[in-house]
Order: structure tokens, then sequence, then C-alpha cells
């Protein structure tokens, strides 16, 4: 809001020109502000095209919102009209006039009942809407429909001058004003009037493409402004006209850090372990029978769990039907719908055109304040109007969604034989996540998958999972990815029985393998002890000759000490002997 | 024209208009197509019904609250508020014929 605002005053600073804001939704973003201050507006268009009610909503927005008393001469309707036909848009027009607000002046005009004779002016219309305009200081006048004057008044040569003056008049006088015309052939307005009103020019415009009526509005000219020039569509709803800008919307929404769970454990896995951010934008799509309505009734149930408000718009199932049909997979809904925190808003698609249905999604969303919202399917809502439309359409929504960090799920139902990239191209750069469900044919059977497409800011996985469906709800199952493409449903259980078999096989050889070679090694062992026998045997021959040896010597040294004592005297004299020897070599 | 069928008229109209007439002119102060439009509208008035009307001249100058009640738009207005129904004639009524056809005097003829 706070960017909006300041672009709005960088484009008035450019251009000098200062612009009245209408308060009308969307208009003042498109106008860069509001119409021309002090200058007539015109505008134009077809019957029942809301011209008389966006002049209203132009003088009672600035009569309650931004205290400029108004004036709305009507030509057309009389004052009761007036206040009852806005009163069903809760507009309290009576209540305006009654606190001088507003001040409605119905002017008559039969037309043939008035008698021209000579010439004259307009005087008194002037004086009427003068006087109406000083009575409450207004700052605002709608004339509806100023043309009903070219019935009443047969002399077009003064009419036109008179008109002329008026515009001119009404410059002077400073007030911004509003001028309805009806639509005309080859111009603009039936009469011509554009040619009078040369500031601002808005066209609206009531179309019926494929049977659906669509309500546009165009600022054909705006002078000295920039402006949109695009056609927007616009509608009435509860509260009044509102424009529905594309162009205008920014993208300066704030984002949280904060993740959120989707109720399917493998799922939150593959999104790096704790789902998806708050406040994203999520994409479903899926062909028909692949369990889009389960994943987002899985992700509505998990906001219910938490706590949070979840709002569930349906546009093919009755909220009945889909209670009772999850309940079948163990998904009791029931409880939430019952407590308040669910909400279904169940409508066919072509119950009424896109900016309808837009209109009601934001007003549910508004008044019921959800954190989870949840489309099934997106795709029949689109096909409720032209494509281009569609995209606009569920820009606003995500915009809308976004800027309130709601987190959002769109059901894609994406027409089989279609190329699931391609049509849904368009819609998937919107969004910050894309989830997809599909089918996979073969061994005669059908079966589900499962993966993440793209999901913006987080870590998610590149796999393929199998998505079963069972009473218990859904179970993601790591497909089996081999050379023969994916595996999935009974020939991935095939697959792992194979693997299974061949596990076991694998683990008996290497069983035997082992027995083997224990055998072996307790041979080897065998071995070991008889040599070790063998040798400690010869360790003890070896010590048992050690021992022989020595004794065998000690036993000659004892003899030989034996011998001598026996020979005693001998030894004595020998030694004698040899002492005198000794003792003459000594001396 | 109108001229030779005024007297023929007259008498018709003074038979059948016993009721009074009240008429209304609507000005814008003096400008010339109001001091006109009143001149011809007594004119005419004197000549059809002497004595059985009245004219009532309001200036929008002065009044401007007034122009609402009897729509007014065109400066000069006639408004015929009796004989009922309402009539209206604008303009300086530089043209007698259309007056009479207006305000319904000629429906005698």
């Amino acid at each position: 809001m706070k960017k909006k605002t300041n672009g709005r005053q960088s484009v008035s600073r450019v251009t000098l020109l200062p612009k009245c804001p209408t308060g009308i939704q969307g208009l003042d973003e498109i106008t860069g502000g509001g119409l021309p201050r002090g200058r007539p507006t015109l505008v134009c268009g077809g019957a029942g095209c809301g011209k008389t009610l966006l002049a209203t909503e132009f003088l009672i927005r600035g009569a309650t919102v931004f205290g400029e008393p108004g004036v709305l001469m009507a030509f057309e309707e009389t004052e009761a009209e007036l206040k009852a036909n806005v009163a069903s848009l809760g507009f309290d027009l009576a209540g305006l006039v009654r606190r001088k607000r507003i001040v409605i002046d119905y002017v008559h005009l039969e037309p043939g009942q008035i008698q021209e004779s000579g010439e004259y002016d307009l005087e008194g219309l002037f004086v009427r809407l003068n006087h109406a305009i000083d009575s409450i200081g207004a700052k605002r006048v709608v004339l509806d429909t100023l043309e009903a004057l070219f019935a009443g008044l047969r002399n077009e040569a003064i009419l036109r001058a008179e008109l002329r003056r008026l515009f001119r008049w009404l410059k002077v006088k400073g007030v911004t004003a509003v001028i309805t015309a009806e639509r005309g052939r080859e111009q603009l307005t039936r009469h011509g009037l554009e040619e009078y009103v040369s500031d601002c020019v808005i066209l609206l415009d009531h179309r019926v493409n494929d049977q659906i009526a669509t309500r546009h509005l165009r600022v054909v000219k705006y002078r000295g402004a920039l402006h949109g020039t695009n056609e927007f569509p616009f509608l009435i709803g509860a509260e009044g006209l509102s424009v529905l800008p594309i162009t205008s919307l920014g993208l300066d929404h704030k984002v949280s850090n904060e993740r959120i769970g989707t109720g399917i454990p493998r799922l939150d896995a593959m999104l790096g372990g704790r789902g998806f951010f708050r406040g994203s934008s999520i994409l479903l799509t899926g062909t028909p029978g692949t369990g889009k309505t389960i994943v987002a009734a899985n992700i509505a149930h998990a906001a219910c769990l938490r706590g949070e408000r979840c709002l569930y718009f349906s546009f093919e199932e009755s909220p009945d039907q889909i209670v009772r049909n999850l309940q079948s997979i163990g998904l009791r809904l029931e409880p939430f719908v019952k407590s308040g925190l669910l909400r279904f808003h169940s409508a066919r698609p072509s119950l009424y055109g896109l900016e309808r249905h837009l209109a009601t999604m934001f007003q549910e969303i508004d008044q019921f304040g959800p954190r989870v919202v949840v489309v099934d399917p997106i795709t029949s809502l689109m096909d409720a109007g032209p494509k281009f439309e569609s995209k606009a359409m569920v820009t606003r929504l995500v915009d809308f969604l976004k800027a309130q960090l709601i987190t959002s799920l769109f059901v894609s139902l994406t027409q089989g034989g279609h190329a699931l990239q391609q049509s849904e191209a368009a819609m998937s750069s919107l969004m910050d996540a894309w989830l997809l469900l599909q089918d996979f044919q073969g061994n005669g059977e059908r079966n589900r998958v499962l993966y993440v497409l793209k999901a913006r800011g987080m870590a998610h996985s590149n796999q393929i999972r199998e998505f079963l469906i069972s009473s218990r709800g859904i179970d993601l199952v790591d497909a089996y990815i081999g050379p023969s493409g994916v595996l999935t449903g009974s020939a991935r259980a095939a697959q792992t029985a194979r693997e299974k078999a061949e596990a076991l096989a694998g683990q008996l050889e290497a069983a035997r393998r082992k027995r083997e070679l224990e055998g072996t090694r307790q041979a080897l062992e065998r071995q070991i002890s008889g040599l070790r026998s063998e040798y400690e045997a010869s360790a003890v021959e070896l010590r048992q000759i050690d021992e022989q040896v020595r004794t065998q010597t000690c036993l000659l040294t004892t003899g030989r000490t034996e011998l001598g004592r026996l020979r005693q005297a001998d030894v004595e004299a020998a030694a004698g002997a040899r002492n005198g020897t000794v003792h003459r070599r000594a001396t | 024209m109108p001229r030779k069928a005024l007297p023929r008229a007259a008498a018709a109209v003074r038979r059948q208009t016993a009721k009074f007439w009240q008429l209304r002119l609507y000005v814008m102060d003096q400008t010339p197509n109001s001091t006109a439009a009143l001149a011809s509208l007594r004119k005419i008035c004197e000549q059809r019904l002497k004595g059985h009307y009245r004219i009532r001249v309001i200036d929008l100058g002065k009044h401007p609250q007034l122009a609402r009640g009897d729509q007014i738009l065109a400066i000069p207005t006639v408004v015929r508020l009796l004989p009922s129904p309402v009539r209206t004639v604008i303009g300086n009524l530089a043209d007698p014929e259309r007056v009479l056809v207006g305000l319904d005097l000629r429906a005698a003829d």
C-alpha cells in the first residue's frame, strides 16, 4: 500500500494534475489517483453496464470517505428509486441526504410534453445546480444522464450551446463532475457529449462471451495524466463497484519463513522435511483420478489439526460428497466442519462469470479469515471465462492471497492427452510450488506417482514417489527406477521381491563360504597345534640333553677330585717338590 | 395567420373557461428573453382570458430554490398550474401559435 501511494504521488508530481479519488476499488489505481479534480469526466456505456452506479458510488464515497459533499442531478431515476437501488449495495444514500452530505435533484423531463416557443436558455438548470451545490458546499457533481435533455428539448442548437456553457461553468465552479451518457453507435456517446468533455472519458462495457457476461472498464482518455489503457474487468458486488486492475498489482508482499506441513509426512520429507512455506501458492496438477482432491484434503486437514482456519472452494463436488469420499480413506473432515475450522464453498463454475466468482471468493476469504485456501479445481473455474481473463483472475487471486500470507492450493485438472507442462505453463509461473500427480500404466494396471516439479526457495526431492491410497490414507513409497524405466505397483512389488530373493541367495552363499572357510581355518588350527606339540616335544628333548650333559660334566669333575684325594701323599710330595722348586724359583 | 384566428377562437375559449387560469412565468433577472416572454404572455392572456387569469412572475435569480418545484430547466418557462393538467411552454414566446398549443388555448378551435 505504501508503495502505491508513493507511486501515485510521483505521478501527480510529474503531471501536476490534482486528482480526486473516487474511492472505488481499483479505479483509483488505474487512473493514478482518481478523476481530474475540478473537471468533468464522462462515463459512457450501454444500458445496464453500471454507469449510474459508478457515478453514485463516486458521490457516496466522496461524502463518506473523503469528506466531500456531492450533488446528484438525476434525469432518469427519481430520488426514491436511486435510494432504493443503492441501498441493496449497502449504501445509505437516504441517510446521507438527511445529513445534508448529498443533495439529489431529480429532473423530470417528459419527452414531447414541453412546448417550445422562441429562444430560451437552460439557466433554470444552472440555477438549480448552483443552488444545490451551494446549499451543502458540494465538491462533487453527478449528472445522470444529461442526454435525457436531448429527448425532452427539441432545439438542438440551443441545447448544444448550453451544454458547452454548462461544462465550462462546472469547471469555473471548481467541482469534480461525472457525466454519464449512453453509448452511441459510431461514437462514444449517442449525442456526442465527448465533444464537450475532453478531460477524462471512461468507457463501460457489458459483454457476453460464451454465455457469460462480464463488465469491462476502460479509461479512453485522461488528459494530462498517465493511466492504464487496458480494458479492466469490473463487477458490481455487495460493496459496490470494484475494478480489478491486474497491472497495478504490486509485487511487494511480505513473505514468511514459517513452514507448514502437508499432512503427508513423506511429502513433507520431499520438501526439505518441513513442508511448504506459509503464504506460498501451490499448484497441484494431475490427470483425472490421480488423487488431487485427496492431497488437497490432506493439506486442509493438516491445517485444521494445527488449529488454523481453512476455506475450501469446491467447484465440482458438493461439500457432503467430499467429506464422505475422504472418510473412505480415513480422513475425517466432519468434526472440523462442525467446529467451524473448515468451511466449504461450493458453486458451479457456470453459475456466474469469472469476476463474480472472484468477488465472491474475495468476500468469503475476507469474512472467514482462513490461513489456508484450497481451490478445487481452478481449471473448471477458468473455463468460466476466456483464457486471458482466467489467467488474470488467477493472478489477482494469488496476489490477494499472498498479500495476506494465506497459503493457497490450486488444484488443476489436466486434460488427458495434454502435455502437463504445456497446459499449465501459463499458471505455473505464478506459483511457488508445483506438485504433479501422474498415472503410470503398464502390466495391466494404473499406478499413481507424485513428484515435486518445483518448490521455490527450498530444497526439494527430485524423486518420483509412488502414491498409494488405502483406507488408512495416503502413503508415498519410493518408486523403483530401473533400466526399464519407472516401476510402480505390482511391477515395483515384483522387482522388490526379486531383489529380496537375490539378497537371500547371496546371504546363503555367504554363509556357505563362511562355513567352508571356518572349516579350513579349523584344520589349519589343528595343524598348528600338532606342530606346536611337536615343537614342544623337541624342546623338552633339548632340555633333557642339556641336563644330561651337565650331569656328566659334574660327575667327571667329582670323579677327578675323588681320585686326587685318593692320591693325597703323592700329591703332597709332589706338591712339596713342586713347592721347593717353586720356592727356588721364587727366591 | 394567428391574428385572424384569434377573434374567432376568443368566444369559444371564454365560453368554456369560466374557470380561472393560474400561470407562472419563470425568468432570470431582466434578460431580453425574460422581458419578451412576459410581454408576449400578457398580450395573449389579455386577448384570450381577460379577467380569468393571473400571472405570477418568479425571478430565479432571487429565488433559486423555487426552480426545483416546477421542474424548471429552461428560462423563460411558463407553467400552467390551473386548469390542470400542468402544462409547460419554454422560450421567449416569440411564436404565439405555439404558446396557444402549449397552454392548450387552441383546443377550443
